[in-house]
């Protein structure tokens, strides 16, 4: 009598909490992985692939699952930093398969000798490339994020990456840089 | 409101906190009239002298332009016109060193004065209030206005706003050192300036008009007494003198009491701040019909032997003022523009003064001394006490030189005005303001940065989703047109007898047409897919030719080509060099870009592969630049066929999907036309035939 | 030749660190005179023997931080120190103390944190306290004023002391310490707080010749003195007169309080205001602006707290005087107090 006494109490014990978690999986619910998210808005969002994954997000799944953090190339030291402090581990340098040259660059079509072959709008991820199939092609400078994944595609070459260039509105007060001007 | 009255007929105004009292020095200059200089021989007049952009060009390099025609034009309120400021013929268009502190070139337009000074028509206002509120207005943005105090914001933006102003504040303060130059244009032009306030008093009526100024300036003030007199609700107030009493929110502060919110304008507290000279430039637009052409410049300095006010043409270049002014250089020289505590140093005297100059400095290192060097903070706190923003220096300074950007956000760096005050009083020579400004700089890239990187990630994950799209409805194709392939199998058996390239032609185009049907009704109408559905029509099309020339026989082949020369020929003949030169540049290009590709897999290779191709990659290479070279000098058609036919073959060898359809079409000569035309139809025979095979292929695996 | 190119602004007002801390340096002759005219030659030779050690220890730890020695030395910072230290130690100390203390407060105080303007703790102060711990017996070792001596101590015989233990003549320092009455002389601070643990009164106690009018023989001169020196510093604008006025303030306050509640076994105001190293402490080493809050708040915090911990520790505390443990508590608590007294930015609310 007793042993059924206390497998019932057990049962019900066992019941209770039970549903209790089960109400608190529903209830506090967590939509996504935050850890990811988080991680995404460090990148730069170039999607440029260099770090071996196709695009940010999916280099911050990596990251999330314990990949390497010093891949990403356009976001250089300072987004290792960020993603250090964010994981809570040691910063890295720059991985050193990676160049380590991380100037804002853009891509410019040279316009004369672009034939029309679409290779580079397709290869664009970010969509920053207009243009029809014998058209000549354009780059949308405000969208083009100086990933490089339109210049191998070119079969002319026509594609150069230009770092973006300084005007007296984004100028970095560098006042050591300022061409001084011989007199006498 | 009313304690503000109160207190501004006991002149017993509020303080802000902080600010220093840097030696005046406004003594060189404030005891000689305004000099008029003689014409420069030329004027450097920078196409935008204003917080915004550059308005568009009226002119061409070689026009005669008269005096106060506008050189730049535009309806939007932030492009702010120029104005010629003198008769004169435009000689270049150029770049020049801009009157900014980084010394970057910035486009400008160079005049030539002719000496006669001739006006454009002028068209007096008699009665300025007969004139609407939006007339005044335009004529204000027409004359080419910008703040003139030194941020440059264009004043038709300003004056645009509703009326019923609290207050509207004239900015007659001149707080910083050595410049005297308001005070100068308020004892001599008064009247012209209270003309100006008429008008702004018009247009906003505020309830108060409320003329700042410093206690420093009695003859100016008694004038501009003198000239209100007949106005009861323009009120002098004077201030006692404090550096930076003449920025906008102490200004406000000090008149009012009130403080303008962090990151808002103060239009939003029902004031309008306006600088006097600015309102003195008001007053000649509306009037006279005189645009924004001269300016008040104080030269001085103690390298300056005669350092008085003078009016200076825009675009006078700073070396004709201190010439006029009398340079002697000293070593270690600096030329600033704008006051010793705000102003720049300028790199070379070609700098044009522009609509925001109101001071060219040249101090002796005795005067001004050179900046020594910078030790370490002792966190004495004086910057903190002089900060008139009440902000940390010490701290900010700190995070600035470890980029701790949030911190520094969380500090209020953006409510740092850059008076240059911490700095003044600071013992350690520690150039905070520069730290400032860098970390500034840096914070707005960063955040310009952010928002790409979100843009980015918006469009990436968009092209993504469309590319998902893309392959489910293709799909959904590639299903359809088996089911309409083996229907269409049953039913025309009958043709089965035909020729193997016939019916894989004849598939191609039910592929195609099938393709390009849903393609039209599907709903993203992506450039993407609108370009691949144009290269898929454009193959269908090829397609077609291909196999009728080769189905006709060649005489047929010939009669079209034949066409083709004659139309091209027609329509080239007016254009012939012009587009055999250009023709011969994308020869060239093509070529080029094809040795650049090939040098470059040449080294890639030069291990692995066998010597051979690393051969003829040099040999190709070895062609390609004199080729290009002839092709530019001579346009030797020869080579220029043999090249084409080398880029077609190569295409075609590459299996490309790109056909350069213009590359024959626009050659004269129709010999070699044709030749092309051959290749390129055998290439593109080649291509067919494999692609006919290839797709016969697939089907049978199918 | 090029223009020269510089950031804004471009003048400045010519203040500069070294004339600075040699206004400082200058300040503190009121107070030293009257330490010399009470005590004799021991605190002249403490402080040359202070600055001494510290220049040595400062130009050997530059030079072993390769740092441009020369610029750092014109600082004076370190004489400051030195001069600080000099004044804290007793004047018949022995010379190893001082120069114990002086490469203690260069060395870990102040280098080892970074040099100027990086050290957290008043490096004077710090080392005071370290030689206070280490060393009770002999950071007692005050001489009564002058006039309660037995013996006059000559200045060959102070400095012949300090070296070596003795005079000349062959007397210790204990004897040197030795009243008319032949009981060794303590300061006055420690002479009241023993008289109170022994059940006496303050009145009582103050039958002791040590104690003048309002407080200690001497000692209330000395006060005056560095009186004089803060208010120079404060008329030439070299220290915030926030941080003494609000630490004499509360310090006024604590103890009239406490003189309120029970009049007996509390001193006067006056007495703490004019006692031990109170305005030393108020205008010289309070204000050291490095170890200091920096916001006006902070600094008013900052001064109260001092005053507090000044009160509390020499009434209730095992040593007589608390100038220097209190300040290095209050060094501690400054990142504290900035950080949540920083004022209000122009255009913020008050909340942000």
């Amino acid at each position: 009598m007793e042993i059924l006494l206390a497998i019932v109490i057990f049962a019900l014990i066992a019941t209770l909490f039970g549903a209790l978690l089960g109400y608190a999986s529903v209830r506090f619910k967590v939509e996504g992985d935050p850890l990811v998210e988080q991680l995404d808005a460090l990148l730069p969002q170039t999607q440029c692939g260099q770090c071996g994954y196709p695009g940010c997000k999916p280099y911050a799944e990596a990251v999330a699952n314990g990949e390497a953090i010093n891949k990403c190339a356009p976001g250089g030291d300072d987004t290792i930093k960020k993603i250090a402090d964010l994981m809570g581990v040691e910063v890295q340098p720059l991985d050193e398969s990676h160049e380590q040259d991380n100037t804002v660059k853009v891509a410019f079509i040279i316009e004369e000798d672009c034939i029309g072959c679409t290779k580079c709008i397709q290869a664009c991820p970010v969509d920053a490339i207009t243009g029809a199939a014998k058209q000549m092609h354009t780059v949308i400078v405000d969208e083009c994020t100086g990933c490089d994944l339109c210049v191998d595609p070119c079969p002319v070459d026509c594609i150069e990456m230009i770092p973006i260039k300084q005007t007296p509105q984004n100028w970095q007060w560098d006042l050591q840089a300022i061409d001084v001007v011989q007199i006498d | 409101m009313e304690s503000v009255l109160e207190r501004i007929n006991k002149n017993h105004f509020w303080k802000f906190f902080g600010g220093i009292h840097p030696p005046q020095q406004k003594f060189l200059t404030n005891d000689k009239p305004i000099k008029v200089l003689p014409l420069p021989s030329e004027l450097i007049i920078p196409l935008k002298q204003h917080i915004g952009s550059a308005a568009e060009l009226l002119v061409e390099v070689g026009d005669f332009v008269l005096k106060g025609q506008a050189l730049t034009g535009s309806d939007k309120p932030m492009m702010v016109p120029i104005h010629a400021p003198t008769s004169g013929t435009v000689t270049a268009l150029g770049m020049t060193t801009s009157a900014h502190p980084s010394g970057m070139k910035e486009p400008c337009l160079v005049l030539k004065p002719d000496g006669n000074d001739t006006w454009r028509t002028r068209h007096i206002t008699e009665n300025f209030r007969s004139l609407t509120k939006s007339q005044l207005v335009e004529k204000i943005a027409n004359a080419g206005i910008a703040g003139m105090g030194g941020a440059g914001f264009p004043t038709s933006i300003k004056v645009d706003t509703n009326s019923g102003l609290n207050f509207l504040i004239i900015n007659a303060v001149e707080c910083e050192p050595y410049i005297s130059a308001d005070d100068l244009l308020m004892r001599e032009h008064s009247a012209a300036i209270i003309d100006g306030v008429e008008i702004l008093d018009f247009m906003l009526e505020p309830a108060l008009i409320l003329i700042g100024i410093e206690d420093n300036k009695p003859q100016a003030i008694a004038a501009l007494k003198a000239a209100c007199k007949n106005h009861d609700n323009i009120k002098i107030c004077v201030l006692p003198t404090k550096y930076p009493t003449g920025g906008e929110k102490q200004l406000i502060k000090a008149l009012t009491g009130q403080e303008v919110p962090s990151g808002v304008l103060p239009v939003s507290l029902g004031m309008v701040v306006q600088n006097i000279a600015t309102v003195f430039a008001i007053g000649e637009a509306i009037i006279n019909d005189i645009p924004l052409l001269r300016r008040v410049v104080t030269v001085t300095g103690q390298a300056i032997a005669k350092p008085q006010n003078v009016w200076s043409l825009l675009g006078t270049p700073v070396a004709h003022l201190l010439n006029c002014c009398g340079f002697n250089k000293t070593p270690q020289q600096r030329v600033i523009m704008g006051g010793p505590l705000m102003g720049f140093t300028l790199s070379t005297l070609q700098v044009p003064v522009v609509k925001t100059t109101n001071c060219i400095l040249a101090p002796t290192t005795a005067e001004i001394s050179p900046a020594s060097k910078e030790v370490e903070c002792i966190r004495c706190g004086q910057c903190a006490e002089v900060c008139p923003s009440q902000l940390l220096p010490q701290e900010l300074q700190w995070h600035a030189k470890a980029k701790n950007y949030p911190q520094l956000e969380k500090l209020n760096l953006a409510d740092c005005i850059e008076c240059g005050a911490c700095a003044y009083v600071c013992p350690s020579q520690i150039p905070l303001v520069q730290y400032y400004r860098v970390a500034k700089a840096e914070l707005r890239a960063n955040k310009e940065q952010e928002l790409k990187a979100d843009k980015a990630k918006l469009r990436f994950e968009a092209r993504n989703l469309r590319l998902e799209k893309d392959k489910l409805a293709r799909e959904a194709k590639h299903q359809q047109a088996i089911a309409a392939r083996k229907s269409a199998a049953s039913t025309t058996s009958g043709q089965a007898s035909n020729s193997a390239v016939a019916a894989a032609l004849a598939r191609v185009k039910a592929k195609k047409a099938q393709q390009s049907a849903p393609s039209s009704v599907n709903l993203d109408v992506d450039v993407k897919t609108r370009a691949a559905a144009a290269i898929d029509r454009a193959k269908a099309k090829k397609l077609a030719q291909a196999n009728t020339d080769q189905s006709a026989q060649a005489t047929e082949a010939k009669k079209a080509s034949a066409t083709n020369i004659t139309t091209t020929s027609t329509s080239e003949v007016p254009s012939t060099s012009a587009a055999e030169i250009k023709k011969a540049k994308t020869v060239a290009a093509v070529a080029k870009a094809k040795a650049k590709k090939l040098a470059k897999s040449a080294e890639t290779k030069a291990t692995g592969l066998d010597a051979v191709e690393i051969n003829n990659d040099a040999i190709e290479l070895e062609k390609a630049p004199e080729a290009t070279d002839e092709n530019v000098l001579s346009a030797a058609e020869a080579k220029k066929l043999k090249l084409a036919s080398a880029v077609a073959k190569a295409k075609a060898k590459q299996k490309q999907q790109v056909t350069s359809s213009t590359t024959p079409s626009t050659i004269t000569d129709a010999d070699k036309k044709q030749k092309i035309a051959a290749a390129i139809k055998k290439a593109k025979a080649k291509k067919l035939n494999s692609q006919a095979a290839a797709e016969k292929n697939k089907q049978e695996s199918d | 030749m090029a223009f020269w190119i510089a950031s804004s602004p471009h003048n400045h007002i010519k203040s500069a660190t070294p004339s600075l801390m040699r206004l400082v340096i200058l300040a503190t002759l009121p107070g030293i005179f009257a330490q010399w005219y009470f005590f004799g030659w021991g605190t002249i030779i403490q402080i040359g023997l202070a600055v001494t050690f510290c220049l040595l220890a400062e130009i050997v730890f530059l030079a072993i931080r390769d740092k441009n020695i020369k610029s750092q030395i014109t600082d004076c910072s370190a004489i400051l120190t030195g001069v600080l230290i000099g004044i804290s130690v007793p004047s018949l100390a022995p010379w190893w103390i001082t120069a114990i203390g002086s490469i203690f407060a260069i060395m870990v105080v102040k280098q080892l944190y970074g040099g100027l303007g990086f050290n957290l703790f008043n490096p004077a102060m710090a080392a005071y306290v370290l030689l206070l711990v280490s060393f009770p017996l002999q950071m007692t070792s005050w001489q009564p004023v002058s006039s309660l001596l037995v013996e006059q101590v000559s200045a060959f015989n102070n400095f012949w002391l300090i070296l070596t233990g003795f005079t000349w003549e062959g007397f210790s320092v204990e004897q040197i310490r030795m009243s008319i009455d032949g009981i060794t002389m303590a300061t006055p601070l420690d002479t009241l707080k023993t008289d109170l643990t022994l059940g006496l009164t303050v009145s009582e106690s103050f039958n002791n010749p040590v104690f003048g009018e309002y407080a200690g023989i001497g000692w209330q001169w000395i006060n005056l003195g560095f009186l004089l020196g803060g208010f120079i510093l404060i008329y030439k604008q070299a220290i915030d007169w926030l941080i003494p006025v609000s630490f004499l303030g509360f310090l006024f306050l604590f103890s009239l309080i406490a003189y309120s509640i029970s009049p007996d076994s509390s001193a006067s105001t006056l007495f703490h205001w004019l006692s031990g190293g109170t305005m030393l402490g108020a205008f010289f080493i309070l204000t050291d602006p490095v170890s200091a809050a920096t916001t006006k708040k902070g600094r008013v915090v900052y001064a109260a707290l001092a005053a507090l911990l000044v009160y509390l520790i020499r009434k209730f505390g095992g040593y007589p005087d608390a100038i220097a443990f209190a300040v290095l508590l209050c060094n501690m608590a400054v990142p504290l107090i900035d950080e949540y007294c920083r004022p209000r930015t122009y255009g913020h609310k008050a909340s942000e």
